[in-house]
């Protein structure tokens, strides 16, 4: 990705919406649909991350992939931030199932450049119906 | 109206590179324009023209390479994923020392950033795969 790209896409905001539903380990989807989001910052445009049905473990505190041998990449979810996301959306359902709440989550923050740089949560708990609107709402939605 | 394709599963496992080919061609003989096909997880591995199927079965890379070709498409295959799995152009085997490439005709590897032009430049960003 180049700046030139980047700026060929200028003025066009859109709404990118990821939609994370797999197990962060097991399989690399999880991985790889961070490093779209991670990329997509570059290009300024509106973006969410949701997580449901496993998904929901990729936000999973104490993460430790030494004995299956792959790289644990969680801590990279703390970074999200910095990258100009903002939004991330845990399906409460999905949670629940799991026997998962909030306080199992990664506290993401990211700062508010319009309140004086304050950090603000990221994780933003929805039911199923609520998520299904969000989806409506996206212009872009792209599955992992 | 404009389309991008997106391919998240390699050939012959999963039917998604398949249904990704067949709705491609379909895009095309209704008169619209598909910007880009972008190819990501295993969907890298469908740009190998190392593949070599038994000859009474469709050679999927060769078919995505054909339809490239006549509609000049833009076959793009994600660096990234492509470096984890072997997937070789003539500038990633310079850059990485290795003692040869595998990437097929027609395709080109390039980054992330391609998928996300294509869902912010196209009208639809349609994604095969699991």
């Amino acid at each position: 990705m180049s700046d030139q790209e980047a700026s060929q896409t200028s003025g066009v905001i859109k709404k990118f919406l990821y939609v994370n539903r797999r197990a962060p380990h097991g399989s690399n989807y999880a991985q790889e649909g961070l490093e779209v989001a991670l990329i997509g910052a570059a290009f300024e445009q509106d973006v969410a991350m949701a997580y449901i049905d496993d998904g929901v473990f990729q936000l999973k505190t104490d993460q430790d992939t030494s004995e299956i041998g792959t790289k644990n990449f969680s801590p990279t979810y703390r970074a999200l931030g910095d990258y100009d996301v903002k939004k991330i959306y845990v399906e409460r359902e999905s949670l629940e199932k799991r026997g998962l709440t909030q306080d199992d989550l990664m506290p993401l923050v990211y700062e508010d450049e319009d309140d004086d740089w304050e950090e603000k949560p990221m994780i933003n708990l929805v039911t199923a119906a609520e998520l299904q609107d969000i989806i409506e709402q996206s212009d872009v939605v792209l599955n992992f | 109206m404009k389309f991008s394709v997106v391919v998240n599963e390699g050939p012959y496992t999963h039917q998604a590179s398949d249904s990704a080919y067949y709705f491609t061609r379909a895009v095309l003989s209704q008169g619209h324009e598909v910007m880009r096909v972008f190819f990501y997880h295993d969907g890298v591995n469908n740009g190998t023209r190392l593949t070599t199927p038994p000859q009474d079965d469709r050679n999927i890379t060769n078919r995505w390479s054909d339809l490239g070709k006549e509609h000049n498409l833009d076959l793009v295959v994600c660096v990234a994923a492509a470096q984890r799995r072997g997937i070789v152009d003539e500038d990633e085997q310079k850059r990485n020392s290795k003692d040869t490439n595998n990437i097929a005709d027609g395709f080109r590897i390039s980054g992330l950033g391609q998928l996300i032009e294509a869902g912010i430049q196209s009208d639809r960003l349609v994604a095969f795969g699991d």
